[in-house]
């Protein structure tokens, strides 16, 4: 058994630099610092022995012992990369329809993935269809953040009146379930990709709005804020240094999440009609036209169905991840 | 390393009013903070405080929870916009186009109780220092320049310690930032609420002896705010009280110390362990916990809690007392005031 | 009219050899390494230290209120001759509360908020004897009485937050002696009081431990209150026990140089014209201790043999004992 009494013979004190009188020996008042330079293994105001490592890299650090988000988060990333390198990879033209070749099986004359409704390779329209997916996914969120960020950020430090009117603004979109809302500003407004994530991104603002305030509200009641205004620091100087850098960790960690949300919706839409239009590509819609054909061919009516679970999945279990990386108490 | 405790004020190149101008007069400081939903009422957490703070001197402000030295800290600053009274720096009064809050605040700073809160934990150290000058002006290099040489002041090797984040450092290293940190903007006076309450004890010992220093070194004005009794009397030349809200004795930090003239100022000093086995407190001097500055009593507000309460307590509130010079040593008790009517009144 | 503790009779808690590990995956806490102390039935022990030095870690240690899977523990820790470390969940139930209760910092989050304090003293009253709830709540009254609760019938149907910082620690203590325990531990119960209000905790403490006769262990960061109310003090620095004996002996004449420091930078009543005799350096960092004695890179007395091994205990006078290579006097274990 191990001997659990014995101190680890070789414990070090770890230091960056040679030991040096660290402390300034007028303000000991006491002691002959200058006797301890010469013995090494012993400083004055010793850090602990931690390596200096600021939150983004114990992030980094976390992530990468964490196998399994770093499963997941390979998977994304190539699902990214072959929608990137889609005119590369694709074997036909996505838009090449063929009366003779309607809803075939796995491996017909090329066609690994087999045939749409009309004869385009399904190969080919997934991966262009996974950049329509993937944008309308990314972007509404990214837009969302940036928007919703900084009105959340606004009515949380400056509190009081202003704080209740935005917030009760965004209280008045949360009443809505937010499928509903996308379907209903989509359809207002008629429908195409465009006005799909228009339709997203206004569905997305209220929440991150929300997210970002009650960080705020929390980073504000912090005494460094007051240390900062007492330095005589304006109000949107304390923002930019202080308050973005703590807000950001959560804001970030929702977006991240809202990603899965946000290509589950999107999907939604065009399947409704209401996003993507044909003859693009994109994966709702291929789910909707293939619907009919499901006795068909089966697997290859499934597929597109698959491609937007793999991914919003995926995306929802990285953020997963990144979340208990995130959430480092220090 | 003897140095006289306090001696006479030597004149910073910003001094306006003079040697004989007490660097901070507060009149009748009042700050009250609603309560929600409970109509109308309000913490009263600080009600009428007055005072002033020579150049140069340390002032010690003592009391228990409720007190509101906390708040007071924070009404000197402007970081809590007071309802009522005024404040007059080195003979200008504040927030007036003479002395608007920001120039304020160049030449007053504050150094808070929780040094972890204190500090940004995304920031390292070196840019949370350096913010102070950077806002008030200097270019982005010259403020890193300025952060490095307070941390070397403070005693913190600027690169050993300059790169890193405050969770990296223990509570004394926090806190020494903090002090370098409220220096970096060269204030003439420096607030210091706590600054040593939540660190171990060598620790403080090391802080306390940084802070003697530093006073001396840069020509500081202190006030320093604590609820240790002990750590007050080594620091400060005078002494405030405080009560519910109210300043009840003030004076010169010995008298004040021999010869209490407030009884609450007598149960706090009773209220000090002796540090010897042989003398142990029998009785507690006080009974109770200080009460609710919600709904203060009416008159003296210590009266609940009072040995020698009588029916004047119970209805007028004593006043302070003649503030006479430097060396007075006033307090509020109607035992003070021969025409209070109290039996024990005497000059 | 207090018993003198009996000497050499039936210690009331034993501890010896206690180490206590903290293994995460990033790194190793030795949060104790290589305790011992006993408590005689009636006295008071006072846990001296400052942040870090284990003391808070050895007092839940005594009543296994540590993490179970992070929490590597060996040593021997009995408590009126029973084995707590091998006890079984049942019995170790039994034991807390009953035998041992613990006061802590912190009273606010040491009662359940939504229970009013009557009910939660009454609570633990009913668990340990099984009586029914009147007769809990009358004992609860008795108890809330006992530690001078004014008004103490109101107050048993008042819930914590209604209740002043004082009064909260006194529903706990309240709590904690219900069960009439022989051991109390007290986990700074002073520390976030204010002045006059940690005197009468104090002066009450002092008061029940004399007439319930019980033994206490309290942990304290504080000299003053150690003095206030102790009658033996050990002095723990990093995970270990430095020096140890009679209040008076420590606070008088210490023998170990860090318990010296303590004092010498303490600030009571030094002269305001000198710098406070600090003691340089910060505590050491649990995961990485140094070799040989733990205090030897901030001590002023230290030599090349502190560097290299462990200081045994030893006896300056009986009683009296300090782990230093520079205290003279016969060899000795830890009492």
């Amino acid at each position: 058994m191990t001997d659990f009494f014995v101190i680890p013979a070789k414990a070090e004190i770890q230091s960056s630099k040679p030991p040096t009188a660290a402390l300034d020996p007028r303000f000991l008042g006491c002691g002959d610092v200058s006797e301890q330079q010469t013995e090494p293994g012993f400083e004055d105001q010793a850090l602990p022995a931690t390596r200096v490592r600021g939150y983004w890299q114990s992030v980094f650090y976390r992530l990468r012992h964490d196998p399994v988000t770093l499963v997941f988060a390979a998977i994304v990333l190539l699902i990214v990369l072959a929608a990137e390198f889609a005119p590369l990879l694709a074997p036909f033209d996505p838009y090449k329809e063929s009366i003779v070749g309607r809803l075939k099986p796995f491996g017909w004359r090329d066609h690994p993935l087999g045939t749409d409704e009309l004869g385009r390779d399904m190969l080919s329209r997934l991966l262009f269809g996974g950049r329509v997916s993937l944008l309308m996914g990314v972007v509404p969120v990214l837009i969302a953040s940036l928007i919703g960020g900084m009105l959340g950020v606004l009515a949380g430090f400056v509190g009081g009146r202003t704080n209740t009117a935005v917030m009760r603004a965004m209280d008045v979109f949360y009443a809505f379930p937010s499928v509903l809302l996308a379907v209903a500003i989509a359809g207002a407004m008629g429908g195409g990709m465009a006005n799909g994530m228009l339709a997203l991104t206004l569905v997305f603002i209220p929440p991150m709005c929300r997210v970002a305030e009650t960080a705020t509200t929390q980073v504000r009641a912090l005494d460094f804020i007051e240390a900062a205004r007492a330095s005589g620091a304006k109000t949107m100087t304390i923002i930019r240094y202080h308050v973005l850098g703590n807000v950001l960790g959560p804001v970030f960690i929702y977006a991240s999440s809202l990603v899965s949300v946000s290509i589950l919706l999107a999907s939604g839409l065009s399947f409704l009609g209401l996003g993507v239009r044909p003859p693009l590509p994109d994966w709702g819609l291929m789910l909707s036209t293939l619907r009919q054909s499901i006795y068909v061919v089966p697997l290859v009516c499934a597929l597109p169905g698959l491609a937007i679970f793999i991914t919003s999945i995926c995306c929802n279990l990285v953020s997963d991840g990144l979340r208990a990386a995130m959430d480092v108490r220090m | 390393m003897n140095s006289p405790a306090y001696n006479g004020p030597v004149l910073d190149p910003r001094d306006r009013g003079g040697p004989h101008q007490p660097l901070l007069i507060a009149r009748d400081l009042r700050k009250h903070f609603p309560v929600k939903g409970s109509g109308g009422r309000s913490v009263k957490a600080v009600d009428g405080v007055s005072f002033s703070v020579r150049k140069g001197e340390t002032l010690g402000v003592v009391g228990e929870s409720g007190c509101g030295k906390s708040t007071l800290a924070r009404l000197l600053l402007h970081l809590v916009v007071p309802d009522a009274g005024e404040l007059v720096f080195d003979g200008d009064r504040v927030d007036t186009p003479e002395l608007p809050i920001r120039a304020l605040r160049r030449q007053v700073q504050i150094v808070f109780q929780d040094s972890y809160s204190s500090l940004n934990p995304r920031m390292p150290v070196r840019d949370s220092v350096a913010f102070g000058p950077f806002v008030q002006g200097k270019k982005r290099q010259r403020a890193r320049d300025i952060a490095c040489e307070m941390l070397g002041k403070v005693g913190l090797d600027p690169d050993l310690f300059g790169p890193r984040y405050p969770h990296e450092l223990s509570g004394g290293q926090k806190q020494r930032v903090n002090i370098a940190r409220a220096l970096a903007t060269e204030p003439r006076m420096v607030i210091l609420d706590e600054p040593v309450s939540a660190l171990d004890k060598s620790v403080e010992a090391q802080v306390l002896n940084l802070l003697r220093a530093l006073k001396r070194q840069f020509n500081l004005t202190y006030l320093f705010i604590s609820h240790d009794l002990n750590v007050v009397r080594y620091l400060s030349d005078r002494i405030l009280v405080m009560y519910l809200g109210r300043a009840v004795e003030i004076g010169a930090i010995d008298a004040v110390f021999e010869r209490p003239l407030h009884p609450y100022t007598r149960a706090l000093l009773a209220s000090q362990p002796s540090m010897d086995p042989a003398r142990r407190i029998e009785e507690a001097p006080i009974s109770g916990d200080p009460p609710n500055p919600i709904d203060p009593p009416p008159g003296c507000r210590f009266h609940t809690r009072c040995r020698s309460a009588e029916a004047p307590c119970q209805r007028t509130d004593p006043a302070l007392g003649v503030w006479e010079g430097p060396q007075s040593h006033v307090a509020a008790c109607h035992m003070h005031d021969t025409a209070s009517g109290h039996t024990l009144a005497h000059g | 009219m207090a018993e003198p503790p009996v000497k050499g009779g039936a210690a009331l808690a034993e501890v010896s050899g206690l180490n206590v590990r903290f293994v995460t995956r990033e790194a190793t806490v030795h949060a104790v390494n290589g305790v011992s102390f006993r408590v005689q039935p009636g006295e008071v022990l006072c846990i001296l230290g400052e942040s870090g030095s284990g003391k808070t870690v050895t007092l839940r240690a005594l009543m296994r209120l540590l993490p179970p899977r992070r929490t590597q523990i060996t040593g021997n820790v009995r408590v009126d001759g029973q084995d707590v470390l091998a006890m079984p969940p049942r019995a170790l139930r039994d034991l807390r509360g009953g035998l041992v209760a613990m006061i802590f910092q912190e009273p606010m989050t040491a009662l359940d908020p939504v229970y009013t304090v009557g009910r939660q003293i009454g609570e633990t009253v009913r668990r340990h004897t099984g009586c029914d709830r009147r007769k809990a709540r009358a004992r609860a009254l008795e108890l809330l009485e006992l530690v001078r609760v004014p008004s103490a019938a109101r107050r048993l149907d008042a819930y914590p937050h209604e209740l002043s910082g004082g009064l909260r620690q006194r529903a706990m203590i309240a709590m904690a002696l219900s069960c009439s325990p022989r051991l109390l531990l007290a986990d700074e119960p002073t520390t976030a009081l204010d002045a006059t209000v940690q005197v009468q905790v104090l002066v009450l403490l002092r008061r029940l431990q004399r007439e319930l006769g019980m033994g206490m262990i309290f942990v304290t960061h504080d000299l003053g209150v150690a003095a206030e109310i102790a009658d033996r003090v050990a002095v723990m620095y990093a995970g270990r026990i430095v020096e140890s004996g009679p209040v008076a002996r420590i606070l008088k004449a210490p023998a170990h140089p860090y318990t010296a420091g303590l004092l010498a930078s303490t600030v009571h009543g030094q002269p305001r014209e000198r710098d406070i005799d600090a003691i340089p350096g910060s505590p050491p960092d649990l995961r990485r201790l140094p070799p040989g004695c733990s205090f030897a890179p901030r001590c002023p007395r230290r030599t090349a043999e502190c560097r290299r091994a462990m200081p045994e205990p030893r006896s300056p006078e009986p009683g009296h004992m300090a782990a230093c290579f520079a205290v003279t006097g016969a060899g000795g274990v830890w009492s």
